[in-house]
């Protein structure tokens, strides 16, 4: 198992390596002049010439990518080129704690609806009960995320009045301060994705109630409770976490558009301020974050996997 | 070729359509799903007839509500919602078909020569794919976009990127199990070439899970557009799309819903069709093995 874990965490090593690379050789094949378009406003020849020495752009792209490679490292990713110019790692790390809460809320609030609805669905076959879940799982499907950002906000904000439309509130400030602020854009995010792991689980259970193994458990009489939840859910759900592996990309992506409905300042909103003022160095280390998450989430995924099922790692 | 082949080749596409027929018929999701989606492409191309208003036409007629002259209101400039939303179909299809095609052409011809050749071809198609794979579709696309600009062709080609892996990926799997086919091995005894022996013999026989993959990219593709477009990424702020015209009235929700109800729903409509039709071709061409495994 030791062994398998090594090879699997260094494997992803190699592939934030490579993201690292085309990461920063991409933006270098930014048409026209990046600084001149960044300084577009204010900056002479003179300006745009020392904010090119100060940047090290001077230098070979080799030089340029050694530097950068060397500093990514010891956990500098540069400067911020826009406002205050910030550190990179500053702004990161004040954002990625809201993009994690946002996400981690949504993935739970997703698992918590799609498990049941999975089951139900699957045992109840062809019942009302498994054609309204599998009709909601294509709505939730088929739903933009700011879509129903924005809808949430109409209904539970600005009709209701229950729940902040904007903004984060920390949680060491306390619980319902951050769960009030974070719920509707959890909804949002989570949808899609309960959808997907709703109808994985129903189509995986359906296959694992037909096997062999489950008539034998029937036929000594075991409870439904126990072929459920002893013999039926812990097969099933094998193919349902590399599924959540997959659909971990949609949480991701649901995160960076939402925050932008929901004002609040994550990966997403750093990401898209970063492009829209041509903060390089921003867009730069967002992307280099939020593919990381993505990478090592799917390790998490893969190292659980191997632990649920022995055979992938004996392979 | 022989009569037998003939007749073989011929009777396939003939077995494979009745089943379309005969799945179609007791699928009532599939039926109302084309419906839709045939409505929209109809929207689609005659929009600039169906159109009671110039969508980007302002008027003193700001934010008013829902009446006979704009069906679907106003909105905060005083331009016609309706038709702002049905010259939003034309972009929203485009990019969606437009893209999945370019993707599937080039994620076609990827997976095809490393999963025939193999060897040092494969390994180098494959590490692209486990690259790709590293990225979000959806943050690729974005990415792009932040590196090339914005515009319809940018859209397009950031789009299209983002999604060649999904195709090139299930392609490979296909051909490395069909080449090892006895009819595939027959054909190279015949001294075919290789080009004939991909295009012709193996190709054809991977075309259902490529079918299903692409239309649930489509979908994929108008949901990434339409959050490109939300996010001031997308087209450019003249041209009328479904993501943008959330953005515009996204201000304005509290005084005026329809602004943040009437383009989602133009949204959910077609990618809910589209998922429809998708899980009908899923089962009309028993693929469900071949995509997912």
């Amino acid at each position: 198992m030791a062994s398998y874990m090594l090879r699997r965490f260094l494997g992803s090593l190699v592939v934030m390596w490579a993201v690292a690379t085309l990461v920063f050789f991409m933006l270098r094949l930014v048409p026209g002049d990046p600084i001149a378009a960044m300084l577009a406003d204010a900056g002479g020849a003179e300006e745009i010439e020392a904010m090119r020495r100060s940047l090290g752009l001077d230098r070979s792209l080799l030089v340029q990518y050694g530097i950068w490679f060397g500093n990514m490292l010891q956990g500098d990713l540069g400067n911020s080129i826009y406002g205050s110019r910030v550190p990179v790692t500053e702004a990161l790390a004040e954002a990625l704690p809201r993009t994690l809460s946002l996400s981690l809320l949504a993935f739970v609030i997703a698992i918590v609806i799609a498990v049941p609805a999975g089951i139900l669905s699957a045992t109840r076959r062809n019942s009302a009960t498994d054609t309204t879940v599998s009709l909601l799982a294509f709505l939730g499907l088929s739903m933009p995320d700011f879509w129903l950002a924005i809808l949430l906000i109409i209904v539970f904000a600005a009709n209701l009045q229950w729940l902040p439309a904007i903004g984060y509130v920390p949680l060491s400030e306390g619980f319902w301060p951050w769960f009030s602020h974070l719920i509707l854009p959890a909804i949002a995010v989570g949808t899609a994705f309960s959808a997907i792991i709703a109808r994985m689980i129903r189509s995986s259970l359906l296959e694992v109630l037909k096997s062999d193994y489950m008539r034998t458990a029937r036929s000594k009489g075991l409870t439904p409770r126990m072929l459920m939840f002893g013999h039926a859910l812990p097969n099933a759900m094998i193919p349902v976490i590399t599924v959540i592996g997959i659909a971990f990309a949609l949480l991701i992506s649901g995160a960076v558009v939402v925050e932008n409905v929901f004002a609040i300042k994550g990966l997403g909103r750093v990401l898209i301020e970063g492009i829209l003022n041509r903060d390089y160095p921003i867009v730069q280390g967002a992307v280099l974050v939020v593919s990381a998450i993505f990478v090592f989430s799917n390790l998490l995924v893969d190292l659980l996997y191997g632990v649920i099922d022995p055979r992938i790692r004996l392979n | 070729m022989t009569d037998t082949a003939q007749t073989y080749e011929a009777e396939i596409p003939a077995k494979r359509r009745s089943r379309f027929t005969a799945t179609l018929a007791h699928d009532r999701k599939a039926q109302v799903g084309l419906a839709v989606l045939l409505l929209f492409a109809f929207a689609a191309v005659f929009a600039p007839w169906l159109a009671p208003f110039d969508p980007n036409a302002m008027t003193m007629d700001m934010m008013s509500g829902l009446s006979w002259t704009h069906p679907l209101g106003t909105d905060d400039l005083g331009r016609d919602l309706f038709s702002r939303i049905l010259h939003g179909t034309q972009v929203s299809l485009l990019i969606g078909v437009s893209t999945v095609l370019i993707a599937l052409v080039i994620g076609i011809a990827l997976g095809l020569v490393a999963g025939y050749f193999g060897g040092w071809v494969d390994q180098i198609v494959m590490r692209y794919i486990d690259l790709q794979w590293a990225f979000p579709n959806f943050i690729i696309a974005v990415y792009l976009v932040a590196v090339f600009g914005t515009g319809l062709l940018n859209v397009i080609v950031a789009l299209s990127l983002a999604f060649i892996d999904d195709f090139a990926r299930i392609v490979r799997s296909m051909t490395l199990s069909l080449r090892e086919e006895q009819y595939v091995d027959a054909a190279r005894t015949l001294g075919f070439s290789k080009a004939r022996i991909l295009f012709i013999h193996i190709l054809p026989n991977a075309v259902a899970p490529i079918i299903v993959q692409a239309t649930v990219s489509v979908s994929y593709a108008i949901l990434g557009e339409a959050s490109l477009s939300f996010l001031g990424l997308g087209v450019d702020a003249y041209t009328p799309t479904w993501g943008l015209i959330l953005a515009d009235g996204r201000g304005f929700i509290t005084q005026a819903w329809w602004l943040g109800v009437f383009p989602g729903l133009a949204i959910m409509l077609v990618v809910l069709a589209i998922n429809f039709v998708g899980d009908w071709l899923r089962d009309a061409l028993d693929v469900r093995q071949a995509v997912e495994g």
